[in-house]
Protein backbone atom coordinates (compact mmCIF):
# COMPACT_ATOMS: atom_id res chain seq x y z
CA UNK A 1 0.00 0.00 0.00
CA UNK A 2 2.74 2.39 1.03
CA UNK A 3 4.70 1.49 -2.04
CA UNK A 4 1.71 2.14 -4.22
CA UNK A 5 1.15 5.56 -2.73
CA UNK A 6 4.75 6.46 -3.32
CA UNK A 7 4.49 5.44 -6.90
CA UNK A 8 1.46 7.56 -7.53
CA UNK A 9 3.02 10.45 -5.64
CA UNK A 10 6.04 10.44 -7.89
CA UNK A 11 3.83 10.49 -10.94
CA UNK A 12 2.10 13.58 -9.59
CA UNK A 13 5.28 15.10 -8.16
CA UNK A 14 5.54 17.67 -10.90
CA UNK A 15 2.15 19.08 -10.09
CA UNK A 16 2.50 19.20 -6.31
CA UNK A 17 4.52 22.43 -6.14
CA UNK A 18 2.28 24.27 -8.57
CA UNK A 19 -0.73 23.12 -6.66
CA UNK A 20 0.49 23.96 -3.20
CA UNK A 21 2.12 27.26 -4.04
CA UNK A 22 -0.81 29.30 -5.25
CA UNK A 23 -3.03 27.92 -2.56
CA UNK A 24 -1.94 29.91 0.53
CA UNK A 25 -1.65 33.12 -1.42
CA UNK A 26 -5.01 32.52 -3.05
CA UNK A 27 -6.56 32.07 0.36
CA UNK A 28 -5.25 35.38 1.63
CA UNK A 29 -5.81 37.34 -1.55
CA UNK A 30 -9.02 37.86 -3.48
CA UNK A 31 -10.83 34.87 -5.03
CA UNK A 32 -8.62 32.89 -7.38
CA UNK A 33 -8.54 34.30 -10.87
CA UNK A 34 -9.88 32.19 -13.72
CA UNK A 35 -6.33 31.66 -14.91
CA UNK A 36 -5.31 30.28 -11.54
CA UNK A 37 -8.24 27.91 -11.66
CA UNK A 38 -7.20 26.70 -15.08
CA UNK A 39 -3.73 26.06 -13.79
CA UNK A 40 -5.12 23.64 -11.23
CA UNK A 41 -6.94 21.78 -13.89
CA UNK A 42 -4.10 21.60 -16.34
CA UNK A 43 -2.70 18.75 -14.28
CA UNK A 44 -5.83 17.48 -12.62
CA UNK A 45 -7.67 14.41 -13.78
CA UNK A 46 -11.41 14.66 -13.33
CA UNK A 47 -13.13 11.41 -14.17
CA UNK A 48 -16.76 12.39 -14.21
CA UNK A 49 -19.38 14.93 -13.24
CA UNK A 50 -22.87 14.05 -12.04
CA UNK A 51 -25.72 16.41 -11.22
CA UNK A 52 -28.68 15.35 -9.07
CA UNK A 53 -31.89 17.31 -8.78
CA UNK A 54 -33.42 17.93 -5.40
CA UNK A 55 -35.50 14.77 -5.55
CA UNK A 56 -32.40 12.65 -6.10
CA UNK A 57 -32.97 12.12 -9.80
CA UNK A 58 -29.94 12.08 -12.05
CA UNK A 59 -30.17 14.99 -14.46
CA UNK A 60 -26.63 14.99 -15.84
CA UNK A 61 -23.85 12.46 -16.14
CA UNK A 62 -20.70 12.76 -18.15
CA UNK A 63 -17.33 11.03 -18.20
CA UNK A 64 -14.30 13.14 -19.02
CA UNK A 65 -11.37 10.82 -18.52
CA UNK A 66 -11.12 7.05 -18.45
CA UNK A 67 -10.72 5.60 -14.97
CA UNK A 68 -14.23 4.82 -13.86
CA UNK A 69 -16.25 1.81 -14.72
CA UNK A 70 -18.88 2.41 -17.33
CA UNK A 71 -22.35 1.80 -15.94
CA UNK A 72 -25.64 1.31 -17.70
CA UNK A 73 -27.93 4.31 -17.62
CA UNK A 74 -30.20 2.49 -15.22
CA UNK A 75 -27.30 1.85 -12.86
CA UNK A 76 -26.40 5.53 -12.91
CA UNK A 77 -29.93 6.32 -11.83
CA UNK A 78 -29.65 3.80 -9.01
CA UNK A 79 -26.28 5.24 -8.01
CA UNK A 80 -27.77 8.72 -7.88
CA UNK A 81 -30.80 7.64 -5.91
CA UNK A 82 -28.69 5.68 -3.46
CA UNK A 83 -26.30 8.54 -2.94
CA UNK A 84 -29.22 10.87 -2.41
CA UNK A 85 -30.49 8.60 0.35
CA UNK A 86 -27.09 8.23 1.97
CA UNK A 87 -26.60 11.98 1.84
CA UNK A 88 -29.97 12.54 3.50
CA UNK A 89 -29.07 10.11 6.27
CA UNK A 90 -25.63 11.62 6.84
CA UNK A 91 -27.12 15.08 7.11
CA UNK A 92 -29.63 13.84 9.69
CA UNK A 93 -27.20 11.84 11.80
CA UNK A 94 -24.30 13.97 12.82
CA UNK A 95 -21.65 13.14 15.42
CA UNK A 96 -21.50 16.78 16.47
CA UNK A 97 -24.11 18.63 18.45
CA UNK A 98 -24.62 21.02 15.62
CA UNK A 99 -27.86 19.82 14.08
CA UNK A 100 -27.27 21.59 10.78
CA UNK A 101 -24.92 19.10 9.16
CA UNK A 102 -24.10 19.53 5.51
CA UNK A 103 -24.07 15.77 5.02
CA UNK A 104 -21.52 13.72 3.15
CA UNK A 105 -19.09 15.95 1.27
CA UNK A 106 -16.02 13.91 0.44
CA UNK A 107 -15.66 10.24 -0.29
CA UNK A 108 -12.14 8.93 -0.72
CA UNK A 109 -11.03 5.55 -1.83
CA UNK A 110 -7.86 4.08 -3.16
CA UNK A 111 -8.88 4.67 -6.74
CA UNK A 112 -10.85 7.87 -6.73
CA UNK A 113 -12.08 10.77 -4.68
CA UNK A 114 -15.60 12.09 -4.90
CA UNK A 115 -16.56 15.57 -3.89
CA UNK A 116 -20.22 16.43 -3.32
CA UNK A 117 -21.54 19.95 -3.17
CA UNK A 118 -25.15 20.55 -2.32
CA UNK A 119 -26.49 23.99 -3.11
CA UNK A 120 -29.01 25.72 -0.88
CA UNK A 121 -31.67 24.91 -3.45
CA UNK A 122 -31.02 21.18 -2.96
CA UNK A 123 -29.24 20.40 -6.23
CA UNK A 124 -26.19 18.18 -5.79
CA UNK A 125 -23.01 18.31 -7.83
CA UNK A 126 -20.72 15.30 -7.71
CA UNK A 127 -17.20 15.40 -9.09
CA UNK A 128 -15.15 12.23 -9.33
CA UNK A 129 -11.40 12.65 -9.70
CA UNK A 130 -8.06 10.98 -9.18
CA UNK A 131 -7.25 10.40 -5.50
CA UNK A 132 -5.45 13.09 -3.49
CA UNK A 133 -6.54 15.98 -5.67
CA UNK A 134 -6.60 19.23 -3.74
CA UNK A 135 -8.98 22.05 -4.58
CA UNK A 136 -11.79 19.87 -5.79
CA UNK A 137 -14.13 22.22 -3.94
CA UNK A 138 -13.01 24.95 -6.35
CA UNK A 139 -13.78 22.70 -9.30
CA UNK A 140 -17.21 21.80 -8.04
CA UNK A 141 -18.07 25.46 -7.38
CA UNK A 142 -17.03 26.35 -10.88
CA UNK A 143 -19.21 23.58 -12.29
CA UNK A 144 -22.08 25.12 -10.32
CA UNK A 145 -21.38 28.53 -11.88
CA UNK A 146 -21.41 27.01 -15.36
CA UNK A 147 -24.68 25.27 -14.50
CA UNK A 148 -26.19 28.53 -13.28
CA UNK A 149 -25.13 30.22 -16.50
CA UNK A 150 -25.64 27.71 -19.27
CA UNK A 151 -28.42 25.56 -17.88
CA UNK A 152 -30.58 27.71 -15.62
CA UNK A 153 -30.39 30.80 -17.80
CA UNK A 154 -31.54 28.94 -20.87
CA UNK A 155 -35.21 29.89 -20.98
CA UNK A 156 -36.15 26.63 -22.64
CA UNK A 157 -34.57 24.42 -20.02
CA UNK A 158 -37.22 22.84 -17.81
CA UNK A 159 -36.21 22.95 -14.19
CA UNK A 160 -35.49 19.57 -12.54
CA UNK A 161 -35.40 17.81 -15.92
CA UNK A 162 -32.38 16.09 -17.51
CA UNK A 163 -29.85 18.52 -18.94
CA UNK A 164 -29.28 18.37 -22.68
CA UNK A 165 -27.36 21.51 -23.37
CA UNK A 166 -24.64 21.78 -25.92
CA UNK A 167 -23.35 25.01 -24.44
CA UNK A 168 -23.05 23.51 -21.00
CA UNK A 169 -21.26 20.44 -22.38
CA UNK A 170 -18.84 22.59 -24.32
CA UNK A 171 -17.97 24.92 -21.47
CA UNK A 172 -17.68 22.09 -18.99
CA UNK A 173 -15.32 20.23 -21.31
CA UNK A 174 -13.14 23.26 -21.94
CA UNK A 175 -12.96 23.89 -18.20
CA UNK A 176 -12.19 20.32 -17.19
CA UNK A 177 -9.97 19.43 -20.13
CA UNK A 178 -8.48 22.77 -21.18
CA UNK A 179 -5.64 21.31 -23.23
CA UNK A 180 -7.36 18.63 -25.16
CA UNK B 1 -22.29 37.16 8.46
CA UNK B 2 -22.89 40.69 9.63
CA UNK B 3 -24.93 43.28 7.85
CA UNK B 4 -21.89 45.29 6.79
CA UNK B 5 -20.07 42.30 5.40
CA UNK B 6 -23.18 41.49 3.38
CA UNK B 7 -23.12 44.99 1.97
CA UNK B 8 -19.47 44.47 1.09
CA UNK B 9 -20.23 41.12 -0.52
CA UNK B 10 -22.98 42.67 -2.63
CA UNK B 11 -20.62 45.43 -3.71
CA UNK B 12 -17.88 42.97 -4.57
CA UNK B 13 -20.08 40.67 -6.63
CA UNK B 14 -21.53 43.66 -8.47
CA UNK B 15 -18.12 45.10 -9.24
CA UNK B 16 -16.10 42.02 -10.01
CA UNK B 17 -18.37 39.20 -11.03
CA UNK B 18 -21.30 40.69 -12.90
CA UNK B 19 -21.50 41.34 -16.60
CA UNK B 20 -23.03 44.77 -17.11
CA UNK B 21 -25.31 45.87 -19.88
CA UNK B 22 -26.72 49.20 -20.78
CA UNK B 23 -29.38 50.27 -18.27
CA UNK B 24 -31.55 51.84 -20.95
CA UNK B 25 -31.77 48.52 -22.74
CA UNK B 26 -33.15 46.92 -19.58
CA UNK B 27 -35.55 49.77 -18.94
CA UNK B 28 -36.83 49.80 -22.50
CA UNK B 29 -37.10 46.02 -22.73
CA UNK B 30 -39.07 45.85 -19.51
CA UNK B 31 -41.15 48.79 -20.58
CA UNK B 32 -42.08 47.22 -23.88
CA UNK B 33 -43.01 43.96 -22.14
CA UNK B 34 -45.38 45.78 -19.80
CA UNK B 35 -46.80 47.97 -22.55
CA UNK B 36 -47.39 44.98 -24.80
CA UNK B 37 -49.13 43.11 -22.00
CA UNK B 38 -51.40 46.07 -21.36
CA UNK B 39 -52.23 46.14 -25.05
CA UNK B 40 -52.75 42.39 -25.44
CA UNK B 41 -54.88 42.15 -22.34
CA UNK B 42 -56.93 45.14 -23.36
CA UNK B 43 -56.19 47.20 -20.30
CA UNK B 44 -57.10 44.48 -17.82
CA UNK B 45 -54.47 45.66 -15.35
CA UNK B 46 -55.22 43.03 -12.71
CA UNK B 47 -54.36 40.42 -15.31
CA UNK B 48 -51.24 42.37 -16.34
CA UNK B 49 -50.08 42.36 -12.72
CA UNK B 50 -50.68 38.64 -12.58
CA UNK B 51 -48.76 37.94 -15.77
CA UNK B 52 -45.83 40.10 -14.66
CA UNK B 53 -45.74 38.26 -11.35
CA UNK B 54 -45.78 34.92 -13.17
CA UNK B 55 -42.92 35.94 -15.44
CA UNK B 56 -40.96 37.16 -12.45
CA UNK B 57 -41.62 33.89 -10.65
CA UNK B 58 -40.10 31.93 -13.52
CA UNK B 59 -37.11 34.25 -13.52
CA UNK B 60 -36.69 33.87 -9.77
CA UNK B 61 -36.61 30.08 -9.96
CA UNK B 62 -33.59 30.36 -12.26
CA UNK B 63 -31.95 33.47 -10.95
CA UNK B 64 -31.49 32.00 -7.47
CA UNK B 65 -28.87 29.59 -8.82
CA UNK B 66 -26.90 32.43 -10.35
CA UNK B 67 -27.22 34.33 -7.10
CA UNK B 68 -25.91 31.43 -5.02
CA UNK B 69 -23.14 30.55 -7.46
CA UNK B 70 -21.84 34.11 -7.75
CA UNK B 71 -22.28 35.22 -4.15
CA UNK B 72 -20.75 32.02 -2.83
CA UNK B 73 -23.25 31.88 0.02
CA UNK B 74 -23.27 28.50 1.64
CA UNK B 75 -24.89 29.21 4.96
CA UNK B 76 -28.61 29.26 5.33
CA UNK B 77 -30.01 32.43 6.81
CA UNK B 78 -30.61 32.00 10.52
CA UNK B 79 -33.91 33.87 10.46
CA UNK B 80 -36.18 35.93 8.25
CA UNK B 81 -34.47 39.17 9.23
CA UNK B 82 -31.22 37.81 7.81
CA UNK B 83 -33.07 36.83 4.66
CA UNK B 84 -34.38 40.38 4.26
CA UNK B 85 -30.88 41.73 4.67
CA UNK B 86 -29.45 39.37 2.04
CA UNK B 87 -32.27 40.11 -0.43
CA UNK B 88 -31.64 43.82 -0.16
CA UNK B 89 -27.87 44.10 0.22
CA UNK B 90 -26.69 41.19 -1.91
CA UNK B 91 -29.58 40.24 -4.19
CA UNK B 92 -30.81 43.61 -5.37
CA UNK B 93 -27.28 44.96 -5.31
CA UNK B 94 -25.83 42.37 -7.63
CA UNK B 95 -28.68 42.31 -10.12
CA UNK B 96 -29.92 45.90 -10.20
CA UNK B 97 -27.20 47.81 -8.35
CA UNK B 98 -29.70 49.18 -5.85
CA UNK B 99 -30.10 48.53 -2.14
CA UNK B 100 -33.72 48.97 -1.11
CA UNK B 101 -34.26 50.01 2.49
CA UNK B 102 -35.74 47.46 4.86
CA UNK B 103 -38.48 48.91 7.04
CA UNK B 104 -41.75 48.33 8.85
CA UNK B 105 -41.07 44.97 10.44
CA UNK B 106 -44.14 43.31 11.89
CA UNK B 107 -43.84 42.37 15.55
CA UNK B 108 -43.52 38.66 14.79
CA UNK B 109 -40.65 39.34 12.33
CA UNK B 110 -42.50 37.67 9.51
CA UNK B 111 -43.33 40.70 7.41
CA UNK B 112 -41.25 43.59 6.19
CA UNK B 113 -41.24 46.26 3.52
CA UNK B 114 -38.65 47.10 0.94
CA UNK B 115 -38.55 50.81 0.14
CA UNK B 116 -37.16 51.57 -3.30
CA UNK B 117 -35.47 54.96 -3.43
CA UNK B 118 -34.64 54.27 -7.03
CA UNK B 119 -36.05 51.75 -9.44
CA UNK B 120 -34.13 51.16 -12.66
CA UNK B 121 -37.15 49.44 -14.23
CA UNK B 122 -39.30 52.52 -13.90
CA UNK B 123 -37.00 55.25 -15.21
CA UNK B 124 -38.74 57.49 -17.75
CA UNK B 125 -42.11 55.85 -17.08
CA UNK B 126 -45.40 57.68 -16.84
CA UNK B 127 -48.48 55.53 -16.43
CA UNK B 128 -51.21 55.91 -19.07
CA UNK B 129 -53.90 58.42 -18.38
CA UNK B 130 -56.93 56.17 -18.80
CA UNK B 131 -58.23 56.55 -15.27
CA UNK B 132 -57.47 52.93 -14.40
CA UNK B 133 -53.74 52.41 -14.72
CA UNK B 134 -52.96 54.86 -11.93
CA UNK B 135 -54.97 52.82 -9.48
CA UNK B 136 -54.69 49.29 -10.83
CA UNK B 137 -51.35 48.68 -12.51
CA UNK B 138 -48.30 47.76 -10.45
CA UNK B 139 -45.71 48.58 -13.04
CA UNK B 140 -42.76 46.77 -11.43
CA UNK B 141 -44.77 43.75 -10.36
CA UNK B 142 -42.25 41.41 -11.93
CA UNK B 143 -39.93 42.07 -9.00
CA UNK B 144 -42.50 40.55 -6.62
CA UNK B 145 -42.55 37.38 -8.67
CA UNK B 146 -38.76 37.20 -8.78
CA UNK B 147 -38.56 37.35 -5.00
CA UNK B 148 -41.33 34.80 -4.57
CA UNK B 149 -39.70 32.37 -7.01
CA UNK B 150 -36.19 32.79 -5.69
CA UNK B 151 -37.13 32.37 -2.04
CA UNK B 152 -39.30 29.38 -2.84
CA UNK B 153 -36.21 27.60 -4.18
CA UNK B 154 -34.48 28.10 -0.85
CA UNK B 155 -37.38 26.65 1.13
CA UNK B 156 -39.32 29.80 1.91
CA UNK B 157 -42.87 30.32 0.81
CA UNK B 158 -43.53 34.06 0.75
CA UNK B 159 -46.07 36.54 -0.49
CA UNK B 160 -44.77 39.71 -2.13
CA UNK B 161 -46.80 42.62 -3.43
CA UNK B 162 -46.50 46.34 -3.93
CA UNK B 163 -48.43 48.60 -1.61
CA UNK B 164 -47.35 51.92 -3.08
CA UNK B 165 -45.51 53.22 -6.11
CA UNK B 166 -44.18 56.67 -6.93
CA UNK B 167 -45.49 56.13 -10.46
CA UNK B 168 -48.99 56.26 -8.99
CA UNK B 169 -48.22 59.49 -7.19
CA UNK B 170 -47.40 57.88 -3.83
CA UNK B 171 -44.49 59.24 -1.80
CA UNK B 172 -42.58 55.98 -1.80
CA UNK B 173 -42.32 52.76 -3.72
CA UNK B 174 -42.95 50.05 -1.17
CA UNK B 175 -43.08 46.29 -1.53
CA UNK B 176 -44.48 44.20 1.29
CA UNK B 177 -43.02 40.73 1.80
CA UNK B 178 -44.56 38.22 4.16
CA UNK B 179 -43.25 34.83 5.14
CA UNK B 180 -46.00 32.24 4.80
CA UNK B 181 -43.97 29.26 5.95
CA UNK B 182 -40.67 27.47 5.67
CA UNK B 183 -40.95 24.54 3.29
CA UNK B 184 -39.67 21.52 5.15
CA UNK B 185 -38.01 18.67 3.33
CA UNK B 186 -40.66 16.14 2.66
CA UNK B 187 -39.71 12.96 4.40
CA UNK B 188 -40.90 9.74 2.80
CA UNK B 189 -43.77 8.05 4.57
CA UNK B 190 -42.81 5.32 6.99
CA UNK B 191 -43.28 1.92 5.40
CA UNK B 192 -44.37 0.13 8.53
Amino acid sequence: MAKKEQASCSSTANLQPTLSQPHPSAASAAPASPQARFRYLATMVVYAVLILNKAGGLIYQRDFNPGLQKLSSNDYLILAGTFHGVHAITSQISPTNDSASSGLEVLESENFVMRCFQTLTGTKFLVFAEPRQPNLDVVVRRVYELYADYVMKNPFYQIEMPIRSEGFDRHLTSYIKPHQ
Amino acid sequence: MSSTSRARLGEEVWKLRTDKINAELVTLTYGSVVAQLCKDLDGDYAEVNKQLDKMGYNIGLRLIEDFLAKSNMQQKCANFRDTADVVSKVGFKMFLNITPTIANWSSDSKQFSLLFDENPLADFVELPDDGKAQSELWYSNMLCGVIRGALEMVQMSVDAHFVSDVLRGNDTTEMRISLIRYIEDEMPQDDE
